[in-house]
């Protein structure tokens, strides 16, 4: 489904997820653990919905998406 | 999903791609400003849907649940604005943007205040709407100093004190400048107007949500926020009105008194909506979109900068905003540089050049020589930039300087070791 967002919120997207992921992975308590599940959680629905809209709007790829094209 | 084109795409919200089919004709004035127009993140977006879609009622109608919606999320997203600067929820006043919240911050206070204070501060490296309303204040008989700034764009603290008059209403100074990236010494500034008795209006448009802001330590009194500048909606933006002390200030919009009478006219929800997500977002990201862009940063001007010598990067090196950098190419004519560097905007959908035919006011203020400020590019980097478009754009830049310079008998001439100021040029 990232494919289909516009190529700075997809990139923006994968690396911000990483990111965070790799920021988050050592916390223990099991409430913070449920607090940023559920966070995540609402991110996902957010990025399901705007995928979407995106859809329905699309534009064309930009020339940096496709390499080799300059 | 099409083919990849030669003229590039405005990057945008998912809500631009409604003027995607007329995009072709705005794309090149937006596209190449990404400092200036960013693309609104999709979070933003999401929280405004409901308000554009199912929740339409007016947040002014008292009588009946549509409108208690509205005003309820116009209240939240009060609250998300002053939580992103330190302020009461009742201290945030919604406007169209900020070039009316300086309207009426500068236009507002000094009204107010004419019968005993007719004098303001600013400086010569503000926002045009900014010294347009001193100005206009001007013709209505206010007296106005504009401060000169320092080769590094930052005004002078000593100067500023020995601008102050006994009938000094208003300093107005932006906290960062959009041309250079500049940060001036806000704490400092505030801390001699808060001395003096006197109101200090900071344009923040292109600070907030990018360095911390915090209007009880920075001492400020009325603050300008803009929408679009931190990935949020156009056409929405709002005025911080310090309450203790009360700043009063005269509103430029008469009507029904809404917004505490300081800005008549109906709000409107799903842009203030946008606006306080958009705070939001800003506030928990801060931390990590700044180390980013600094790392962006540092790697456009190492890299143009290892490759090209002559380049002169405008305003001070460390008192800035990484996002925003703007260099001058030396001995490169302007006008093909641009064209140039127009059409890499164009190619690589990377909204992050701008230039212009018009050496800008910015320049001349610091002192640029005419024919550097001509050839003078501002590069915005931002959240939504990738290190790809960086290389790109700057492994563009570099060819495009190098081989305009190839071009320049001016440029012949300095290899040569002529020193082009003791040339005495003849007419023909």
């Amino acid at each position: 489904i990232y494919f289909l967002l516009l190529f700075v919120f997809r990139t923006y997207a994968i690396r911000r997820i990483r990111d965070a992921f790799r920021e988050n992975k050592n916390v223990a308590d099991p409430a913070k653990i449920e607090e940023l599940l559920n966070k995540a959680k609402a991110n996902l629905e957010v990025i399901h919905r705007q995928v979407t809209i995106g859809q329905m709007y699309s534009t064309e790829k930009l020339v940096i998406e496709s390499p080799g094209n300059t | 999903m099409g083919s990849p084109s030669a003229a590039g795409r405005e990057r945008g919200g998912a809500a631009k791609g409604l003027a995607a089919t007329s995009a072709g004709v705005g794309t090149v004035e937006r596209s190449r400003k990404l400092v200036v127009c960013v693309p609104q993140d999709p979070r933003v977006l999401d929280s405004m849907l409901p308000y554009l879609t199912a929740y339409y009622g007016n947040p002014h109608s008292r009588t009946h649940a549509y409108g208690w919606e509205s005003e309820a999320a116009m209240e939240n997203a009060r609250r998300q604005v002053a939580d992103l600067i330190g302020a009461d929820s009742r201290e945030i006043i919604f406007t169209s943007g900020a070039t009316e919240s300086n309207n009426m911050a500068i236009k507002g206070v000094a009204r107010f205040y004419k019968s005993r204070k007719k004098h303001i501060i600013t400086t010569q490296t503000e926002h045009k709407c900014v010294l347009d309303s001193c100005r206009s204040l001007e013709t209505e008989g206010f007296r106005v100093t504009y401060l000169p700034v320092k080769k590094n764009g930052l005004i002078d603290l000593k100067e500023l004190e020995a601008a102050f008059q006994p009938d000094t209403s208003l300093v107005s100074v932006m906290t960062v400048n959009n041309e250079i990236g500049v940060k001036q010494p806000i704490c400092d500034i505030g801390e001699i107007c808060r001395a003096r008795k006197v109101f200090f209006h900071t344009d923040a448009a292109q600070a907030i949500g990018k360095i911390p802001m915090d209007v009880n330590n920075m001492k400020i009194d009325l603050m300008s926020i803009s929408g679009h500048k931190i990935y949020g909606p156009k056409g929405v933006g709002a005025l911080y009105v310090r309450r203790r002390p009360r700043v009063r200030l005269e509103p430029l919009q008469s009507g029904g008194g809404q917004e505490r009478g300081l800005r008549s006219g109906t709000v409107p929800t799903p842009l203030a909506v946008g606006l306080g997500a958009a705070c939001e977002v800003a506030q928990q990201e801060m931390e990590y979109d700044h180390k980013r862009i600094l790392q962006l940063a540092e790697r456009l001007v190492t890299k143009i900068m290892s490759e090209v010598p002559d380049v002169v990067m405008n305003g001070d090196r460390e008192h800035r905003y990484p996002g925003c950098i703007n260099l001058s190419f030396a001995y490169v004519e302007g006008e093909s540089l641009l064209m140039a560097l127009k059409d890499v905007a164009l190619s690589s959908g990377s909204a992050c050049t701008s230039a212009s035919l018009e050496p800008s006011y910015v320049l001349r203020a610091i002192g640029t020589d005419e024919d550097l400020a001509h050839s003078s590019i501002r590069f915005g980097i931002g959240r939504f930039t990738t290190e790809e478009e960086v290389d790109y754009t700057v492994q563009k830049c570099i060819q495009h300087v190098k081989r305009l310079r190839e071009m320049s008998p001016l440029w012949e001439m300095v290899q040569d070791g002529i020193d082009l100021k003791s040339i005495k040029w003849t007419q023909h």
